[in-house]
């Protein structure tokens, strides 16, 4: 039984830097708490080296069998706490100087830290426990400005997350009923003998919660009203960290301990992968507000990513196809939450009319951002969807892959909606003029993050050769 | 070298991004033009030192994504090194023109910049994903510019139209790719490697569905009938130098990805099928001609010739899949002949395009009926297009006499009654181009009336001309001695056949 907790130092110093940081915003004044800020990105970066360092050594299961430090969680501990700095940056336009920004910056480590702990896991209940770290915070987060609609989508965020949490409890029950374990190892084995009803009650149970933390159908109520309802930098992380942990914990959980033989998982999930490009893409068309698109757009990327869980296994792409679909998916994702954080007024499609000629960059950078989320070369996202497509056609599910590809292009639809504005001139003599006030910068902070995302994923994407292999160890069971 | 010549205007794109927009707008086309010379002189390095035997020269690989099977590997043979002599030739004859453009000129040119790079980086791609790449940025830029600088809100739609459209063919190619790269030992997206392999040699539905996706993908580029209904409306919105690209080298695109793709990787599902392209080409050839002849907009009318002419690509790509009945010279000509009638589609269908955008630029219209008897007071304008009509229409003594009639004849003997009703396309084509001539310069003089005071009705600028007239040289030349372009596309196009009928 290995106990060394230097094996969860990345975890460990995220912790410290919560901890810490709690303490510290309480003694500081209002003015001084970008210190706490510091601290956070100190930690998240301490954690990044820690992960570096970690990566070399030899894989190993540590706390008993609870937690698994191989690839995949070096992959996870990475991508999130890339995700963790760049939303440290993204939020500073919108958080800094407030009442609660201590708390802003600690909620996210938590909710990193528990993000982290989802995609470790190797036992259910250390699964669970990972789940509600990953969950409270963010109910926390989605309610944190005190606005109206804030609190409502917490309300929501938080309803459906205890209703999905203890179906996920549950699910933990039965499956550890019919299998007499909750490690990962000897849940496999023990499901081998249990009888199939009730393992399919409890995977399917268990991964209500999972897909909940994902925001994948038929759990995506909460997504669009959080997206919208929150600000910017909040959507961004709710629609983003705690993605990576739920479908990473969904790999390694169908993938070492539920055999497939038992319960037929990947039509399960290929089926919701399905179900969650298709809603996703469909209730995005006709929206008008940009963050109600982005909601549904990372419906519909979760589907997309959902097609390389259910190809775990049978496809030797499917694993780097996952973890790099994440990362650039991560990258992307906050490039467009960027853009829009530094635009807070413009709420609409259209206050995005003639983008181009106030802030070039910021336009270059929304299209760049855009285009990456279609799919389209040289982006991070291309070639996700790329080593995606193989896997899943690898894997022996056609029809999925041609599927993806419809709704690839009927994504394309409204992706263009928000571009082709943006780059229109504002014609005063056909309409009102654009409130010169929508298009009013938040400050320099959001806009820097959304250019180093927008080269992000085009350096990603062309680095792609030299981080796919990263990626590619198996994971331990 | 390759890579020098594709990337060379980008990197002027990028120089350009940081120079201001306040600046002479002539500094922009200036550098355009300059670049664009300097590439097509260093294609004509690449054409001299070619290898002799029709293999691959200019070589480079880097790997990419190893893991994945994908490289950066460039090259040229005589498929492909005229369509990107062609496009670097069309690229400048476009940067000649866009010297009197004066709406956004700086992000015109960075714009088209760009795409000239992914142009020219498509003809020499030797991967899978390399080529892929290429062709999904292309969609891009192209969307971009018809959005941009095309003829207003009606040019949003067809752009959003042309995007969509053409997108959903690029990942039909794409999971066609993905097929082909599978089934390969280890997976690999590189095309030399695969047609080595030949890992599909023996057929079946798997190698059926690949070239079916792959075939999607690319005849919605082309574009043949069912799939061409994205290209008359992205044509008459499109700037001119855009509607030239388009038609020139974007097309060339799909027709392109036959003959270095779908026919060497997948040569036994190819003889197959051979039928089906056949019998697609055909009706491709008569339908655009018939509707051609319908049109009263003459930009209309120029992009349904373009679907008629493609269709003798597909003819001639078509027959050289057909063993039964024919001859590995027959199907030889065949092959050659695509690959001529591509290169001389370019040369004049942009120059057409050209002329038309010179046409709506004097009188504000498309529309036919709105000009009569232009000849009179237009007389350099009406010679230059008369040519350009002339060589579109299969005239001896051009390019696309040279071309249809190698496509017809080695179609001949494999496929008599297809190509004998192809042939009824020229005489339609003929007839269109005659009346459209007719119908512009002849007869009394009548311009579309100007709001305001009449405007002088100037004829073709110099720098219209400089565009213009070299494009028809070249079609010309190809026409009267067609040896310098044959000599560098028989070898390549023998190795093709002799690949197909492995």
């Amino acid at each position: 039984m290995n106990e060394d907790p230097v094996a969860l130092l990345p975890e460990l110093l995220l912790l410290a830097g919560a901890v810490l940081g709690l303490l510290a915003g309480a003694w500081l004044p209002r003015h001084r708490q970008w210190w706490v800020r510091i601290l956070a990105a100190v930690a998240a970066a301490g954690g990044l080296v820690a992960t570096g360092v970690a990566a070399t050594r030899p894989d190993e299961v540590v706390f008993g069998t609870s937690y698994a430090v191989d690839p995949v969680t070096s992959a996870t501990r990475a991508i999130v706490l890339v995700a963790v700095l760049i939303a440290l940056a993204l939020s500073v336009d919108a958080s800094a100087g407030t009442a609660r920004e201590t708390e802003f910056v600690v909620l996210l480590q938590l909710a990193g830290l528990g993000t982290i702990m989802l995609g470790g896991a190797n036992d259910l209940l250390l699964l669970f426990a990972a789940f509600l770290l990953a969950s409270v915070p963010l109910y926390a987060l989605a309610g944190w400005d005190k606005q109206p609609l804030g609190v409502e989508a917490a309300m929501k965020y938080y309803l459906s997350g205890a209703f999905l949490g203890v179906t996920m409890l549950t699910g933990t029950a039965i499956l550890y009923g019919v299998a007499r374990a909750t490690g990962y190892g000897p849940l496999r084995h023990g499901l081998t003998v249990a009888p199939g009803a009730a393992v399919a009650v409890g995977v399917v149970a268990v991964l209500a919660g999972l897909l909940f933390k994902a925001g994948a159908v038929p759990a995506q109520f909460w997504v669009p009203d959080v997206t919208d309802g929150t600000p910017a930098p909040v959507a961004a992380i709710v629609t983003t960290i705690p993605k990576i942990g739920g479908l990473v914990a969904t790999y390694r959980l169908l993938l070492v301990a539920i055999p497939a033989a038992v319960v037929d998982w990947p039509l399960l999930i290929a089926i919701l992968a399905a179900a969650s490009m298709t809603l996703g893409n469909f209730a995005a068309f006709f929206q008008t507000s940009v963050q109600r698109l982005l909601a549904y757009s990372t419906i519909s990327q979760v589907g997309y990513l959902l097609m390389a869980v259910a190809v775990a296994g049978r496809a030797p792409l499917a694993q780097p196809a996952l973890l790099f679909y994440l990362a650039a998916y991560a990258v992307t994702n906050f490039g467009v939450f960027a853009v829009v954080a530094e635009l807070p007024r413009a709420r609409t499609l259209t206050d995005y009319r003639g983008l181009a000629r106030c802030h070039p960059g910021l336009a270059a950078a929304l299209a760049i951002c855009l285009f990456g989320l279609i799919g389209t070369p040289p982006t991070a996202v291309f070639i996700g969807k790329l080593t995606i497509f193989t896997a899943v056609v690898d894997g022996g599910l056609g029809w999925l892959a041609v599927l993806a590809v419809i709704n690839t292009v009927a994504s394309v639809f409204y992706y263009l909606r928000w571009i082709a504005p943006a780059f229109r001139r504002s014609e005063p003599h056909t309409g009102p003029q654009p409130a010169p006030q929508a298009l009013q910068r938040a400050g320099t902070w959001s806009a820097i993050s959304s250019y180093v995302c927008a080269a992000a994923s085009l350096i990603l994407g062309a680095g792609a050769g030299m981080v796919l292999p990263l990626f590619g160890g198996s994971p331990n069971s | 070298m390759l890579s020098v010549i594709v990337f060379l205007p980008a990197l002027l794109a990028v120089v350009l991004l940081a120079v201001p927009a306040t600046a002479p707008r002539r500094v922009f086309t200036g550098a355009w033009i300059g670049v664009s010379a300097l590439d097509v002189v260093l294609v004509g390095v690449v054409w001299a030192g070619l290898a002799p035997g029709g293999g691959f020269s200019w070589q480079q690989q880097v790997p990419w994504i190893p893991s994945a099977g994908v490289s950066y590997h460039v090259g040229v043979d005589g498929l492909s090194l005229p369509l990107l002599a062609l496009t670097a030739v069309l690229f400048g004859a476009c940067a000649v023109f866009a010297w009197r453009e004066t709406r956004r000129v700086k992000a015109y040119v960075t714009v088209f910049l760009a795409l000239q790079t992914v142009c020219l980086g498509l003809f020499v791609a030797l991967d899978l994903i390399l080529f892929f790449l290429f062709f999904d940025l292309s969609i891009v830029a192209m969307y971009v510019l018809i959005a941009g600088w095309g003829h207003g809100e009606k040019a949003r739609a067809a752009a959003l139209k042309f995007f969509l459209y053409t997108f959903l063919g690029s990942l039909a190619l794409l999971l066609g790719f993905v097929l082909l790269a599978l089934v390969a030992t280890p997976h690999t997206f590189d095309i030399p490697t695969l047609i080595a392999a030949n890992p599909l040699a023996g057929g079946g539905l798997y190698a059926g569905l690949a070239l079916l996706a792959i075939g999607i993908g690319l005849a919605v580029k082309t574009p043949t009938v069912p799939f061409h209904t994205w290209l008359p409306p992205a044509h008459t919105e499109a700037p001119a130098t855009g509607s030239a690209i388009l038609a020139g080298v974007l097309l060339k695109m799909g027709t392109y990805g036959f003959v270095r793709i779908a026919m060497p990787i997948l040569p036994a599902t190819w003889r197959e099928y051979a039928l089906v392209f056949v019998i697609v080409g055909v009706v491709s050839v008569i339908y655009g001609a018939l509707v051609a002849l319908a049109q009263t907009d003459l930009k209309r009318m120029i992009a349904y010739t373009s679907i008629n002419h493609m269709g003798y690509v597909l003819l001639g790509v078509g027959a050289a899949g057909l063993l039964a009945g024919s001859d590995g010279q027959a199907r030889q000509l065949a092959a050659t002949g695509a690959v001529t009638q591509m290169v001389s589609h370019g040369l004049i269908t942009g120059a057409l395009f050209l002329l038309t955008g010179v046409l709506r630029d004097r009188g504000g219209t498309y529309d036919m009926g709105a000009y009569s008897g232009l000849a009179s007071r237009t007389p350099r304008f009406a010679g230059v297009f008369a040519v350009a009509a002339f060589a579109s229409l299969g005239l001896p003594g051009f390019s696309g006499f040279i071309a249809e009639f190698q496509v017809l004849t080695g179609a001949l003997p494999a496929a008599p009654v297809p190509t004998a009703i192809a042939v009824l396309g020229i005489l339609v084509t003929a007839a269109l181009f005659l009346v459209a001539l007719q119908k512009l310069f002849l007869g009394d003089l009548r311009m579309p009336d100007a709001p305001g005071a009449p405007r002088p009705l100037r004829d073709l600028r110099a720098s219209e001309a400089v565009a213009v007239v070299p494009l028809l040289a070249l079609a010309t030349v190809i026409g009267v001695l067609p040896r310098v372009l044959l000599d560098v596309v028989e070898p390549s196009s023998r190795v093709l056949v002799d690949l197909v009928s492995r």
